[in-house]
Formats: C-alpha cells, sequence, structure tokens
C-alpha cells in the first residue's frame, strides 16, 4: 500500500465528516431562527391591533345651566361631562328603561371621554349653548369587540359583552358613529385602568431617566476602575482577590442589587422609592462589573508593542494609556458597555424591589419622580385581567425590541466610526 | 577548553572605555526564576557604535532594553547590577523613566508604528517633549527625520495615511524615523535592517555612521557584515554570558574565545 492511496482514501472520509459538521451548524441555526420567527410573528401579530382604537360619536348639547355661572374656566372644570353624556345616550336609545341596562348602556364609552370633552370645551368654550358632536373613546371592551377580539357568536354568558350591547353598538355602527384611528394614546400616556387610556409614554421616559443615570454612573467609575486594574494595580493578593470578587458580582442574580439598593439606598440613605434615580444607581450597580470586565478585557488586547512603541519615545505611562491604548481599546470599551447598558434597560427584578412597580398614571418629569420601566410596565399589563392589555403587552415589548435592537445598531455604528483601524 | 553553562566566567577583552556614555557592571536579568542575563559588565563609548552579535535566544535583546529600563514593563522582569547614563545611576530614585527613555532612543525588534498616520508617527515624539515651538518647526523634525531614515522619498506623499499600512521594511524606517525625531544621545537598534532589502539596508547603515558622529549606538544583528561595516567595537554574547567584546576588526580577524570564532566562522549560530 503507497502512500497516495492511503491520503485519498482518508480525504474522501474528511470531506464526509466537514460536511455532516457543516449540516449540523446549519440545523441549529435553522432551529434557532425559527423561534426567533414565531416568537416575532406571535408579538407582531398581538401588537398591531393595539395601534388602532375605537372611537365613537356622542351628541352633547352643551345646554348653559349645564354650568355654573358665570362661565369660567373653573366652572366648565367642575361641570358634570359625565351626566351630559349619559343624557346623550339615554337621548339616543329611549327603549332603555331598566336601571341594569342603563348602567350597561353607559359603559360604550369610555372612562376618559368626560374628561376629554371638558378639555375640548376648554380649549373652546365658544361651543357651549350648541349641540356638538364629540368622537370620544369606545369602552376597551367595545374596542375588542369592533376589533373581533371578543367572538359575538359564543354564548352570551362565556363573553364580556352582552347581547343587549352588542345590539347597541351595531345600531351606532349603522349610523356611521364609530370609528377606528391610530392609537395616538399609546404612545403618549402614561399607565392607566382603563385600557383605551394607557400608553407606554410614561414608562419610555423612566427608562430613559433610568438608563441616563445608569449610564451616567457605571460608565465612568467602570471604565476608570478597569484602567486601573488593568494598568496601575499591582499584582499582588490583595488585587486578586479584587479581581475574583468582580467576576463573582457579574454572575450574582440581578435582584440581589435591588434587595441591596433597598437596604442601603431606600432604608438607609432615605432616598425615595420608585424613582428613577434608585433605579439608574441599582442597575448601575449590576452593570458595574460587566463594564469593568469587558473594559479590561478591551484593554488587555491591545498589543504590547504598542505600548513599547510610546514608552519608548518617552511617553509617560499615562500618555501611553491616554494616547494609544484608550482609543485602541474604545470599541471594545464601547461594546461590552452598551451591551451591558442594554440589558440593564430589559431589567425587571431589581426595579420591582425597589418599588417601580408602582402604578403611576402620571408622565414622569425627572429621575426624582415616580416612575416605572418599560420591561415593568409590560409585567404590570401581562398581569392584567382585561382582554384589552394583550395587545398593549405585545406592543408594548414589540417598542422595547425596537429600543433594543436600534441601541445594538447604534454600537455597531458608533464602533464603525471609533475602529477606524489604521 | 569546555563551556559549562553554570560555571563562573570571565569575560574576553576589554569591555571598557576611557570616556564612557553608558557604563554597565555586573548586570543579572532574570525572567521569574530564570536567568536570562549572567553578569555582564560593558561600556559604551561616546561616538562609537557598539555591536552586539550571538546566536538566538542568548540575551541581546533582554540586554539591550535594560538601557533604557523598557524591561520595567515586562512584570516577571527583575534587573540588577549598576547601569549608568553619564555616570548617573538610571535605577536610582532620581532617574525619571521618561526622561531616560527620552534620552536613550529604541529601535524595537519587531517593527511597531502607532496605529496613527505617518506623521503622527514621527511628530508624536517631539509634540510630547516640547521640541517643536511652532508646526512648521514640527514639519521640518519629521522630513527630516523621515529623510534621514531613508523613507521620505516613499511617504512624502500619503503622510496622512496609516503608518501600519507601510510595508514591513518601511515600517521599521518609520519607527527609526520616530526614535531619531527626539533626537536621543543613545540609541538602540535592535536588529533594525532584519526585514530591509540591501538598498534600506545601506541607507541605515549610512544613517548609523552619521549619528554616530553626535551619538552612541548599540545595534544588535545577526549579519556579521552588517556588525564589521557599521560598528567599532563588537559583543559577543552566548546564553546570556558576554563571552568576548573588542575592536571590531580584532573579533572578526582573530577571535580569542573559541565560541566566538565558532559563532563567526559559521559552526554554530
Ligand atoms: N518576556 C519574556 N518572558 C520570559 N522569558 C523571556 C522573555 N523575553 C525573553 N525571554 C527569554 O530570555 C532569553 C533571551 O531572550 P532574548 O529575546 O533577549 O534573545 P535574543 O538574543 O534577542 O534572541 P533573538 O536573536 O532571537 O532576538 C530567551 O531564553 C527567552 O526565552
Ligand atoms: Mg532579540
Amino acid at each position: 500500500m503507497n502512500v497516495e492511496s492511503t491520503i485519498k482514501r482518508t480525504i474522501a472520509g474528511r470531506y464526509r465528516k466537514e460536511r455532516r459538521f457543516q449540516q449540523m451548524g446549519m440545523i441549529s441555526m435553522v432551529i434557532g431562527m425559527m423561534f426567533l420567527l414565531w416568537l416575532l410573528v406571535t408579538i407582531v401579530q398581538d401588537a398591531t391591533s393595539a395601534l388602532r382604537q375605537t372611537l365613537v360619536a356622542v351628541d352633547i348639547s352643551l345646554d348653559e345651566d349645564n354650568f355654573d355661572q358665570p362661565i369660567n374656566k373653573a366652572s366648565i372644570k367642575s361641570a358634570s361631562f359625565g351626566k351630559m353624556i349619559k343624557k346623550s345616550l339615554r337621548k339616543d336609545f329611549p327603549d332603555v328603561k331598566k336601571r341594569k341596562d342603563k348602567k350597561q348602556l353607559y359603559k360604550i364609552v369610555s372612562n376618559g371621554a368626560e374628561y376629554a370633552i371638558r378639555d375640548s370645551i376648554i380649549e373652546s368654550p365658544e361651543l357651549i349653548g350648541t349641540t356638538h358632536r364629540f368622537w370620544v373613546f369606545a369602552d376597551d371592551e367595545i374596542d375588542m369587540l369592533m376589533k373581533g377580539l371578543i367572538d359575538r357568536n359564543i354564548e352570551e354568558g362565556n363573553r364580556r359583552v352582552s347581547d343587549k350591547t352588542i345590539s347597541w353598538v351595531d345600531e351606532l355602527v349603522a349610523e356611521g358613529r364609530v370609528e377606528t384611528r391610530f392609537n395616538w394614546t399609546f404612545f403618549t400616556s402614561g399607565d392607566s385602568r382603563d385600557p383605551e387610556l394607557s400608553g407606554i409614554w410614561g414608562a419610555m421616559k423612566g427608562s430613559i431617566f433610568t438608563i441616563l443615570i445608569t449610564m451616567l454612573l457605571a460608565l465612568p467609575i467602570g471604565v476608570a476602575a478597569a484602567v486601573y486594574l488593568q494598568e496601575f494595580a499591582p499584582k499582588n493578593r490583595f488585587t486578586d482577590l479584587i479581581e475574583v470578587n468582580i467576576n463573582n458580582l457579574a454572575a450574582v442574580p440581578s435582584i440581589i442589587f435591588g434587595l441591596l439598593g433597598l437596604a442601603i439606598l431606600i432604608n438607609y440613605f432615605g432616598l425615595p422609592r420608585s424613582v428613577p434615580m434608585v433605579g439608574g444607581m441599582v442597575l448601575a450597580l449590576m452593570t458595574l462589573p460587566t463594564v469593568i470586565i469587558s473594559s479590561r478585557t478591551a484593554l488587555a488586547a491591545v498589543p504590547p508593542s504598542i505600548r513599547e512603541a510610546a514608552l519608548g519615545v518617552g511617553a509617560s505611562r499615562v500618555q501611553m494609556i491616554l494616547h494609544h491604548v484608550l482609543p485602541l481599546a474604545a470599541p471594545g470599551i464601547l461594546t461590552g458597555s452598551i451591551i451591558s447598558l442594554a440589558r440593564a434597560l430589559g431589567e425587571t427584578a431589581p426595579l420591582l424591589v425597589i418599588g417601580m412597580v408602582a402604578f403611576i398614571v402620571d408622565i414622569p418629569t425627572g429621575p426624582d419622580s415616580p416612575s416605572t420601566v418599560l420591561p415593568v410596565q409590560i409585567y404590570l399589563w401581562a398581569d392584567s385581567p382585561e382582554r384589552a392589555f394583550v395587545e398593549r403587552t405585545s406592543a408594548a415589548i414589540l417598542v422595547l425590541l425596537i429600543v433594543l435592537v436600534s441601541i445594538n445598531g447604534l454600537t455597531a455604528m458608533l464602533r464603525n466610526k471609533v475602529e477606524r483601524r489604521w | 577548553m569546555s563551556f559549562k553553562e553554570n560555571q563562573e566566567y570571565q569575560t574576553v577583552g576589554n569591555a571598557f572605555s576611557d570616556d564612557p556614555m553608558i557604563t554597565c557592571r555586573n548586570v543579572d536579568v532574570f525572567y521569574a526564576d530564570k536567568q536570562a542575563i549572567f553578569d555582564v559588565s560593558l561600556d559604551i563609548a561616546k561616538n562609537e557604535v557598539l555591536a552586539m552579535i550571538g546566536p538566538s535566544g542568548c540575551g541581546k535583546s533582554t540586554f539591550l532594553r535594560c538601557l533604557n529600563r523598557m524591561n520595567d514593563t515586562i512584570d516577571i522582569c527583575r534587573v540588577s547590577g549598576e547601569i549608568t547614563l553619564h555616570n548617573e545611576n538610571i535605577h536610582s530614585r532620581e532617574t525619571d523613566v521618561v526622561y531616560l527613555r527620552a534620552r536613550v532612543g529604541m529601535v524595537f525588534q519587531k517593527p511597531n508604528p502607532f496605529p496613527k498616520s505617518v506623521y503622527e508617527n514621527v511628530a508624536y515624539g517631539p509634540r510630547l517633549h516640547g521640541l517643536a515651538e511652532t508646526k512648521s518647526d514640527l514639519n521640518e523634525i519629521v522630513e527630516s527625520s523621515l529623510r534621514r531614515a531613508g523613507l521620505w522619498k516613499e511617504v512624502k506623499d500619503r503622510l496622512e495615511q496609516a503608518g501600519t499600512g507601510l510595508s514591513g521594511g518601511q515600517q521599521q524606517r518609520l519607527c527609526i524615523a520616530r526614535a531619531i525625531a527626539i533626537q536621543p544621545e543613545v540609541i538602540l537598534m535592535d536588529e533594525p535592517c532584519s526585514a530591509l532589502d540591501p538598498i534600506a539596508t545601506s541607507v541605515i547603515e549610512e544613517l548609523i555612521d552619521e549619528l554616530k558622529q553626535q551619538y552612541s549606538i548599540c545595534i544588535v544583528t545577526h549579519s556579521m557584515q552588517q556588525a564589521a561595516r557599521v560598528s567599532q567595537r563588537t559583543a559577543y554574547f552566548h546564553l546570556g554570558k558576554l563571552i568576548e567584546i573588542g575592536l571590531t576588526d580584532d573579533i572578526f580577524t582573530h577571535p580569542v574565545h573559541e565560541l566566538t570564532e565558532g559563532y563567526i566562522t559559521g559552526r554554530f549560530g
């Protein structure tokens, strides 16, 4: 047997093995992609209906005797628009006589309708004395019905909208008094008990404030610590201990950091609950180890020859680091930091512990005003029984995903910019 | 006479000079527990070129790096013995290592330009030490340094391009230009011509001749011819020991130690 034929024989086997290896990788990738696609498709499917909102037209007769005299801003504010809406509905459906039925009838429009009408009257008080048609939000159940998310064919007892209500709604539809429009509210308002009035802007702003605080704390501290540990710290048992502990901290479950924040920041230092400032500090604690580790890796990856070159022309250690090492390590530091910030943005558990799970309607105005964050908002809505919160949950997830993806995209862009390898 | 590694030894030849720029006495270097340089004593005179030759791994680079304390940057490396520049101990507390490295420039074995433009590579040192008052001063320094390193013609139209984008030999000449741009008194060159073609090599050798009018130069080389061409004195290292040192002409014509002779005549190395 000669060498040539032996090699030829083994080559065939080698190729077979390589093909198998490649195929296995391919299959894994396809499985992964399928799961991802499935997830995305379900979320997008559920979320799209949240982008539209059903409105109902009500004709309100704004008689002057509904308002305290003289008519001014204060008297408009104190007027009972709820009563006017009810009156208008009774007029539209004169057959409804029973108390219980009337109650059902009133529930067609959203609880927020009276405030919406009040606000538009404050804006244009000249409407007083006329009868005006207002488009107001329908109740979330009606919205669900209109979107076909409540099945009108199942037995009455098993659905949340009664036959009577359906017949009233059908009447309104026939009169052209029901419409669906783009759901701006979802993007401009805070949380609410009523799904049709709830939005993610409050949580979004809370997330922005929280992550800003996290970034302002974790980035400078983390990078400085990494530079010190990597470039200046003596190698001894003490620094070894610190290093081991940083690695351990990176693996600590995030909720522990929440408990730490609760015990120290809130209970000991008396900082307020539910505010982005405290949330940001807690998340900064959580992200610090990862920022330090990734920054150290990036610093260590700068070739020693560049350091020697700098020292060789008489640069000091600090000049070497500032002029050569940090610029070369910047892309790596940036990538690591932003990835850990993105993780912080999606973090829920530690924020629950420090009270950012509270029900907050007002849009936060700063890092010191109570608020919640996107992932916690998702958690809150996912926990709510109303059918209309399901689509809002999905929509909020989609928003969070979009934010995360754009952050990652931004990182890639920044990195390419900084990387400008010579 | 056979040579045993851990035996006490005596350097053959006159290692000392009347007018030294650098003196080294009983220098030992350890990498962790492993000793890389054994009890080396020698002088580098003013306006001379000292060539260091020896087989690969014998500690030439290690010794060279002691002279500007570049070994400080290696954690496990420990240097003992006395090294002076202008009669000042370079390890003493008064000696500023930044100043030392500005006075004792270095060209490394592997070309290591900064990942910056050609211009920045050369201008970095002078700017750092405030050697140029104005922008045009700086331009002048950059141009003359590049000219002396024999690189100007090749890069004058691409000063803003990456230094790392040059060829290996061009990079080495860029590093030489960078080292001479701060006008050090001593230049340590670790195989500066190993990646250069004969023409570029002769440019560098001319530069060395020119530089020696003002400076002292210590050059590590694997080329006997080069050592013979550029140096006044030659030191032969073997397994961390300075075996023989003397006038280049003497070393190459009648080496005393059998190891030196063996290396020079190509019996090993
Ligand atoms: N950073 C280091 N850590 C540990 N040992 C080292 C280090 N650098 C060099 N050595 C060891 O020191 C000895 C001398 O190395 P050195 O680089 O000085 O040799 P050299 O004479 O320059 O060789 P060459 O001609 O191949 O460049 C070698 O045995 C090498 O293994
Ligand atoms: Mg070497």
